[in-house]
């Protein structure tokens, strides 16, 4: 642990030092820092910084702010690209969609305010997200969320998953932004950590994408939108360690958010970037005043000096180190060409807002901080922000014991499967319908229907695929301001946010490539082609060795898996130390959980595709690697770490399938072209519990049924099933279509998917009969009608909640 | 004609209202901000969904005091076609345009989906180009749409044909099924399902736009 040798010339340390005038030790503990740090610090400074100045050090240095742990892992991550206009740096990534059209986009957690309490800490977590697309300059139009919680029979479980939701719904609903899609999982895990992920897209307004970096000598330094009060203090060592009795002041640890006034502080601040009065605008999020302030005056070259005593207060009597680490929300700070001030700060107060001149940018490279007339604070920006410290972790050099224990597991452990069905070790014997049935009824897989009819997904009038219809969320790309707002618009953007968490917990950097894999297949589902990636890295402690091992590989299968797809990494959000001490002691980590937000463009609305079959009649294909009558050893797919496995066998063990990246190109870009050429007419990936569970969804999507028939031979009858991998997605093809397909299908494969041509095998047909049927050589393994499938299907969640909707 | 959209701070169904108005029905629309007090050249108002004043106090209480709204109080008197969505409704109910109140759903949840309903135009002249009994489907976007009024209220609502929009599967717990209200005189709306959310294939059914296109003679 440690700084790396410094590049930046920074005073000898020993000259200037003096013993601080604080218990050191305990300072440092609040802070999250190390000796180590603290002796860099006053290497930096030359002298031994104040209570202040080690807060503001304490949170620039923390993983939330510099990545301390996983830096030397995100440096692999592919980050550019023909679309990619900004990458990593800034407070979001921005691709380019043509046509004009710029489009920002970021993911960001918001796991431990939320574990602590669940509706403020989940609102401030959308509030946050959608101050990093508005600050760049583009309107927010969508917001994603991916969530996991422990088990609905926990109690607690069940509170935090209701307050989440619902603090959810109350910012997103109140601040007219829709939220269009996400995924929500359950896994023992996160019993007590709960994971809220928060996913938000923006359409540019402004000419210019909106920096962050500080300039012009002598601009004012303009803050505007809330007060400053006492809450969200030490954010930052909050969320590496656990919370106690004592920890819980007076004051709450999480902050309270005003989606009320986030509303106008969007429309001012885009009223204000479009006047061309802006030279630099920064959120103020984790570290409030001390980061916007560092980080705009060392990415800009200068200085910043700020007078405590002019940012409004909420609070009377608030020290320099309070105003510094507030994390108040819907606050923002300006860099202003010199002369417009006034007007632009009439433009807030017209929205009910604050707006007060703190500042001014300064040519020395310092943030000097005044209050009562004297220097409570003076920090060399780049000491702060520049070259701050990492800690280094030993990668294990072979995989974790336990992780290679469960590689061994294999499919012929499992009980026999015969046509009628399984007898699980220890349990009364199942039919094929019985395990469909049970799988549908697992929250993980069952609809989310109780989660998004709480989320306004229709405002702002462009939801063309809302949450539960398609793969992936499709909104169209019609402005919301300007001569563009009143004409139809033809192209959309679809985003997804994926994670097959138990796979990765089973082998990390399989399961990170599937997450990617997963996220693109989705968005080709509707017909997008996938552009970017945003990533939120949930993890727990880097600390153990087997937790950075997971961090690294994980980061290893992104990387990829990225690169493989094309879809580069602009950004995103790394969240460790996610675990709780459980009663006797031990600390339960979560479920590793790199999420992968992506985005992609959809060139025709008029052709994308859902789940729903379509019509009667329509033949039923599988893309990908097909079903294999007799025993195969194809290492793409299986039930090790399957949802079947999991939840009918009670086995979370075996080696995830390995993701064929050449043939996930392949299988994605037929079925792009295939749904372009409006030869597909649905379309939905194999996640969870495999095609039985896949077919089963586009059933009940549609009130249509389906007759299947799978192809006979040795095989187990639930490895053809409930297996998962593969690269599959299901699609229905109507008879008038049915030459195009096959001439599709015997095109020579694009190059770039070389050596894979995709694998497609025809199923069966979409059936009027709202039955779902599933046969093999002349017998019927499976057949249900469709209401007592979605009976299952739609009560699971809201049976386990009390007072479920 | 000219619709008048009126924007408070927190309005967030605005722009959908000029986009279902404007540029799918092609009624040219103009936003009236909360403290101008001038209707000149508008023929219709809409009060729009959204939170307004943050929902604060209670849900339309403080937007009902603003300098428009007393202009459009005054245009509403005149006979000027006036419409409240969704907020638009609760704030119609504090100005006291239409009776009762909306409080919080019966399941305490926002909710957020596609709800049947039946039409019942009687005198309502927003709803002319429907059928009596017609049924049609519109979104619902609220946590406060459970329509609360005494007894002797709704009867006399029911009485003179004003309750013209009702719930077929009722979502929230509103007395009466209650979606929607008219006044007596018939130029007065106000409904918490979004007609201007219902205007547009492409994002969910037209059943909406004959509300809206009933400003068009």
């Amino acid at each position: 642990m440690g700084g790396r040798s410094a590049r930046l010339s920074f005073p000898a340390c020993g000259c200037l030092v003096s013993s601080p005038s604080y218990p050191l030790a305990e300072a440092l503990r609040k802070e999250g820092l190390s000796r180590a740090d603290y002796d860099e610090i006053v290497r930096r400074l030359g002298r031994a910084p104040n209570r202040a100045e080690l807060g503001m050090f304490g949170v620039m240095w923390s993983e939330h702010c510099c990545y301390r742990n996983s830096r030397p892992l995100l440096g692999q991550f592919p980050t550019s690209g023909p679309r990619i206009l900004v990458g990593p740096g800034e407070n979001a990534g921005v691709v380019d969609l043509g046509e004009g059209q710029h489009l920002a986009f970021k993911i960001e957690s918001h796991n431990h305010p939320s574990a602590v309490e669940p509706f403020q800490g989940a609102a401030t977590g959308v509030g946050g997200i959608l101050r990093d697309i508005f600050t760049m300059g583009a309107r927010p139009i969508a917001l994603l969320n991916a969530l996991r919680f422990g088990p609905l029979e926990d109690p607690r479980n069940v509170g935090l998953m209701e307050g989440v939701v619902a603090g959810i719904a109350h910012y997103g609903n109140c601040v007219g932004v829709p939220t269009v899609g996400g995924e929500v999982a359950f896994d023992p895990s996160y019993s007590g950590n709960p994971l809220v992920n928060a996913m938000a897209l923006g359409l540019m307004e402004t000419e210019e994408i909106v920096r962050s970096g500080a300039a012009g000598v002598g601009n004012p330094v303009v803050y505007v939108g809330s007060t400053t009060g006492r809450d969200g203090m030490g954010g930052a060592s909050f969320a590496s360690a656990e919370l106690t009795e004592a920890s819980l002041d007076d004051r709450p640890a999480v902050q309270v958010g005003d989606p009320f006034l986030e509303k106008g502080l969007i429309e001012a601040c885009l009223e204000a970037f479009k006047s061309g009065d802006v030279v630099a605008a920064q959120d103020m999020g984790a570290a409030g005043l001390t980061c916007s302030c560092s980080e705009m005056a060392a990415k800009g070259g200068v200085g910043v000096e700020l007078d405590l005593d002019l940012v409004p207060a909420r609070e009377d009597g608030m020290t320099a180190y309070e105003f510094l680490l507030s994390e108040s929300q819907e606050r923002m700070l300006f860099v202003v060409r010199q002369g417009r001030e006034q007007p632009l700060m009439e433009r807030f107060r017209r929205w009910g807002l604050q707006a007060a001149v703190v500042g001014r940018v300064v040519a020395e490279n310092v943030v000097r901080v005044l209050q009562h007339g004297e220097v409570a604070a003076e920090v060399p920006a780049n000491a702060l922000a520049d070259d701050t410290p990492i800690n280094h972790h030993e990668l294990l050099a072979a995989p974790p014991a336990e992780i290679q224990a469960h590689w061994q597991w294999s499919e012929a452990e499992l009980p026999p499967a015969d046509t009628t069905g399984i007898t699980p070790a220890g349990q009364s014997p199942l039919s094929w319908s019985q395990v469909l049935l049970a799988l549908l009824d697992t929250p993980t897989i069952a609809s989310k229907r109780w989660v998004y009819r709480q989320y306004d997904h229709q405002v702002q009038g462009n939801t063309v695929m809302p949450p539960g219809g398609a793969d992936a969320a499709v909104v169209r790309l019609r402005p919301q301001q300007g001569p563009g707002s009143l004409l139809p618009a033809q192209r959309g953007v679809a985003a997804v946010v994926d994670c097959p968490n138990r796979w990765v917990a089973l082998d990390p950097q399989r399961g990170a490539m599937a997450a990617v894999a997963e996220a693109a297949r989705n968005l080709s589902c509707v017909g997008a082609e996938p552009l970017a990636v945003t990533d939120n890295l949930n993890f727990p402690s880097p600390d153990h060795p087997t937790g950075y091992w997971q961090l690294a590989m994980a980061c290893r299968g992104l990387s990829e898996a990225c690169a493989a797809l094309g879809t580069p990494v602009t950004g995103g959000n790394v969240s460790l130390y996610n675990e709780t001490r459980l009663p006797d002691g031990r600390l339960q980590p979560i479920h590793p959980t790199p999420v992968v937000g992506m985005v992609g463009l959809v060139p025709d609305l008029a052709r994308v595709t859902g789940q729903a079959w379509r019509a009667a009649g329509e033949a039923i294909w599988l893309l990908g690697v097909p079903l294999a009558g007799d025993d195969d050893a194809d290492e793409r797919l299986g039930l090790a770490a399957s949802g079947y496995l999991e939840w009918i066998h009670g086995l979370s063990t075996g080696r995830p399938p390995r993701t064929d990246l050449a043939l996930e190109v392949a299988v994605q870009a037929l079925l792009r072209q295939a749904i372009a050429q409006g030869v597909v007419t649905a379309a939905h990936d194999l996640s969870d519990g495999g095609l039985a569970v896949a077919a089963a969804e586009c059933c009940l999507a549609s009130g249509l049924g389906a007759q299947l028939e799978l192809p006979a031979g040795t095989a187990r009858a639930d490895r053809l099933l409930f297996a998962e991998g593969g690269a599959r997605v299901l699609v229905s093809v109507p008879a008038a279509q049915a030459q195009a397909w096959q001439a599709l299908l015997e095109q020579v494969p694009p190059s770039g998917a070389a050596g894979s041509p995709p694998a497609c095998q025809r199923l069966g047909q979409v059936e009027a009969e709202a039955v779902l049927s599933i046969g093999r050589g002349g017998t019927t393994l499976l057949v249900q009608p469709l209401d007592v499938l979605g009976l299952a299907y739609e009560q699971a969640i809201p049976r386990r909640l009390a007072g479920g909707a | 004609m000219t619709i008048g959209v009126v924007v408070f701070p927190g309005s967030n169904c605005d722009r959908d209202v000029r986009w279902a108005a404007e540029g799918c029905l092609g009624i040219p629309t103009r936003f009236l901000w909360h403290e101008e007090r001038s209707l000149e050249g508008i023929d219709a108002v809409v009060l729009p969904g959204g939170f307004s004043y943050g929902d604060y106090l209670r849900c339309g209480a403080i937007a009902h005091v603003s300098p428009m709204l007393s202009e459009v109080a005054a245009f509403a008197a005149r006979g000027g076609p006036v419409l409240g969505i969704c907020n638009g409704f609760q704030i119609l109910t504090e100005m006291g345009l239409l009776p009762g109140a909306l409080t919080r759903n019966r399941q305490l949840h926002f909710l957020c989906e596609a709800a049947p309903l039946t039409v019942h135009p009687g005198a309502c002249q927003w709803l002319r180009h429907y059928g009596e009994g017609e049924p049609i489907s519109l979104p619902i976007a609220h946590g406060e749409g459970c329509f609360q009024a005494d007894a002797d209220t709704l009867a006399a609502l029911e009485g003179e044909g004003r309750v013209v929009l009702r719930y077929a599967a009722n979502p929230n717990g509103s007395v009466g099924d209650v979606a929607g209200l008219c006044n007596a005189q018939g130029n007065v709306l106000g409904l918490m399902p979004h007609p201007e959310r219902a205007c547009d294939p492409i994002t969910g059914g037209t059943d909406g736009s004959r509300l809206l296109a009933s400003l068009l003679s």
